[in-house]
């Protein structure tokens, strides 16, 4: 097991550097003319107050030198120091934006997919074991009405008219978790439920699929005969064994998830990484933009190694070498 | 199919393709025929938005901020223009999105997988390496990301979307490419001379469309709600064009607290219209793969009661 996890750090390394690749060349695609608008918008935004120069602009960019230079540098700056580079237009660097924000996002995000899971097994696992019932016909349309619903439009929905009928609206500046734990919970419940409900849509269904295969296996009909407890049948010997390409969807959601958390960070005016992300693109600070996809990237690839470690702990024929 | 009554199969027979399988829609798959509507429903008002429309989308009625009477059937927006016509033209938008994003993800897809999993080795390697870097980028920020640097618009968005979903699926095409390239006929074109060109379209390319179709219908849903999520983030369709994600933000949002109309009705026509796609897409699946048979919906209720049969 700890090989296999050592393994798998060492070969995130070359994925990495493909995705510290990609986000560089996307980088240098810039055309010249977005340089100028950049310029032109900055000077907008400080009503002329700022003069920035074009030689300015293009060295906090690091065009002012050899491709190759500028990309040991910014590979350089992240492997020595974490040093992600500074913020064009603010006077803070990338990494400093970061750590005020991922606990944020972070928060979203497991919220969202411990809700979304907690809704979507136990009404996966009903659904199969009521097949062709009235249940099961309304919890899969549940399902895919989790999905095809756009996250936006409810988060939106979810916003207003709370607040046109019982006058509530969600607190507007974020309430730390240390401070007031209820009142933080009550702060992000709302949108994780709309982050966490397309992977439960989907997650609902695959329980379901899985759950009638398994439920169909010669081992359930023995468990049956032992005169075992129908809790038992169901949560100990056919879930259990459902749950694996359960995960395997959760896993492929993940980066949908990731993604989403952007929108409902807009939505419900969350300070999160994903705002940081939307602000720092509307603003072009290309500096902040790489670097906060950058570290989407490296989440996403240590989810991915989280994902497969999980499938060791539900199936105990699953070996790592 | 082998223990089915003989007289089924020869009514089968009777019919046409599209006839049988339409015959096989609507009684197995009541969801996917809903569905199915929905999806033909959509294709004719992005079609013929121009003629059912009742206003232009753009012009100024005057009356802000209406709600649904006989003259507006929907109500206006913030700037008074009709909130139905500019539904039917986001149709349009997401017909368009929806179709050439997907055609093109289809080519990439085609072109990197076939090309990746019939030469193998390190250009596969190298080839599924990337391809595993830039999935693991979460999709709207790669998006979000790309749109700012190359610019917003219909086109822009359709060829980021048709490539980013082009990658992702060459993974699928690849795994077809090498099933079947161990099979013995290409080992006997490959024998007579056969320009690797010819191969790849006459041998390989023919054999793994099923796998290419059923993977474009999962894709039309996928990219029609994507690209609504960038417009409504504003990194997709610039307004005055009515994409059904702009109009849920930008003025409607500013005043939705004060009118609800101009951001219920656009969200409601996006969740139909992915809902419908999505059923119909499974159905058509479900029709088209015998494997896909057994386990699930009434297929499953079917297999069960044979089971006791047998028992």
């Amino acid at each position: 097991m700890r090989n296999y996890i050592i393994r798998r750090l060492l070969l995130m390394i070359p994925t990495l550097f493909i995705v510290s690749l990609v986000i560089f060349l996307l980088i240098r695609l810039i055309p010249g003319s977005i340089v100028d608008a950049m310029i032109g918008q900055q000077e907008a935004i400080s009503g002329g107050g700022i003069q920035v120069d074009r030689a300015t602009v293009e060295k906090a960019l690091g065009l002012d030198v050899p491709m190759l230079t500028q990309y040991g540098r910014w590979m350089g700056g992240i492997i020595m120091h974490g040093d992600l580079g500074n913020s064009l237009w603010r006077d803070t660097s990338v990494l400093e934006e970061l750590a005020a924000r991922w606990p944020v996002t972070v928060e979203l995000g497991l919220l969202g997919l411990i809700i979304g899971q907690l809704i979507a097994l136990p009404i996966g696992v009903y659904s199969a074991l009521r097949q062709d019932t009235w249940g099961d016909y309304v919890s899969r349309s549940f399902a895919i009405a989790c999905i095809a619903i756009p996250g936006f439009w409810v988060g939106t929905l979810i916003v207003v008219f709370p607040s046109l009928w019982w006058g509530y609206s969600p607190p507007l500046i974020l309430i730390p978790f240390t401070e007031d734990p209820i009142g933080n919970l009550q702060m992000f419940i709302l949108p994780a439920i709309v982050l966490g409900m397309a992977m439960a849509g989907e997650t609902m269904r695959m329980t379901r699929t899985m759950m009638l295969e398994v439920l169909r296996q010669d081992y359930i009909r023995t468990a049956w005969a032992k005169g075992l407890r129908e809790r038992v049948v169901v949560v100990r010997h056919a879930l259990k064994n459902a749950l694996i390409p359960v995960i395997t969807i959760v896993g492929l959601w993940m980066p949908v998830m990731i993604g989403g958390t952007v929108i409902i960070e807009q939505i419900f005016n969350l300070p999160g990484v994903g705002r940081l992300f939307l602000d720092a693109t509307l603003l072009r600070d290309y500096p902040v933009v790489s670097g906060v996809a950058f570290v989407f990237g490296f989440g996403m690839v240590f989810i991915n190694l989280i994902v497969d470690i999980t499938y060791g702990f539900l199936d105990p024929r699953v070996h790592y070498r | 199919m082998a223990d089915s009554p003989s007289g089924k199969v020869v009514e089968r027979k009777r019919h046409s393709t599209v006839v049988g399988f339409l015959i096989r829609l609507v009684k197995e798959k009541p969801l996917g025929t809903v569905g199915g509507i929905i999806t033909l429903l959509l294709l004719l008002t992005g079609i013929f938005a121009d003629f059912l429309a009742p206003y232009p989308y753009h012009k100024l009625l005057g009356d802000t901020l209406a709600v649904p009477s006989a003259q507006y059937w929907m109500g206006t927006d913030f700037m008074g223009r009709d909130l139905l016509s500019r539904v039917i033209f986001g149709a349009r938008i997401s017909v368009i999105v929806g179709l050439v994003a997907t055609t093109l993800a289809a080519l990439v897809a085609t072109s990197i997988g076939i090309v990746s999993g019939y030469i193998g080795g390190k250009f596969d390697l190298l080839v599924q390496r990337s391809v595993d870097a830039v999935m693991c980028l979460p999709h709207l920020i790669l998006l979000i990301f790309v749109i700012s640097i190359i610019g917003p618009g219909l086109w822009q968005v359709i060829i980021v979307l048709g490539v980013l979903w082009g990658i992702g699926g060459s993974r699928i095409v690849r795994s077809a490419t090498i099933s079947i390239k161990e099979n013995v006929y290409v080992e006997a074109a490959k024998a007579i001379g056969c320009p690797t060109t010819r191969i790849l379209t006459r041998h390989i390319l023919p054999n793994i469309m099923a796998p290419i179709i059923v993977w474009a219908s999962t894709v039309v849903p996928g990219v029609i709600l994507v690209e609504a999520s960038l417009s409504f983030l504003g990194f997709g369709i610039p307004p005055p064009t009515p994409s059904w994600g702009s109009m849920l933000s930008g003025s409607a949002r500013k005043n939705m607290f004060l009118s609800q109309w101009p951001i219920i009705w656009p969200g409601l026509a996006l969740a139909t219209v992915v809902y419908g796609v999505n059923m119909f897409g499974d159905a058509v699946r479900d029709i088209l793969d015998p494997r896909m048979r057994g386990g699930t919906g009434r297929y499953g209720a079917k297999a069960r009661k044979e089971a006791k049969v047998k028992k």
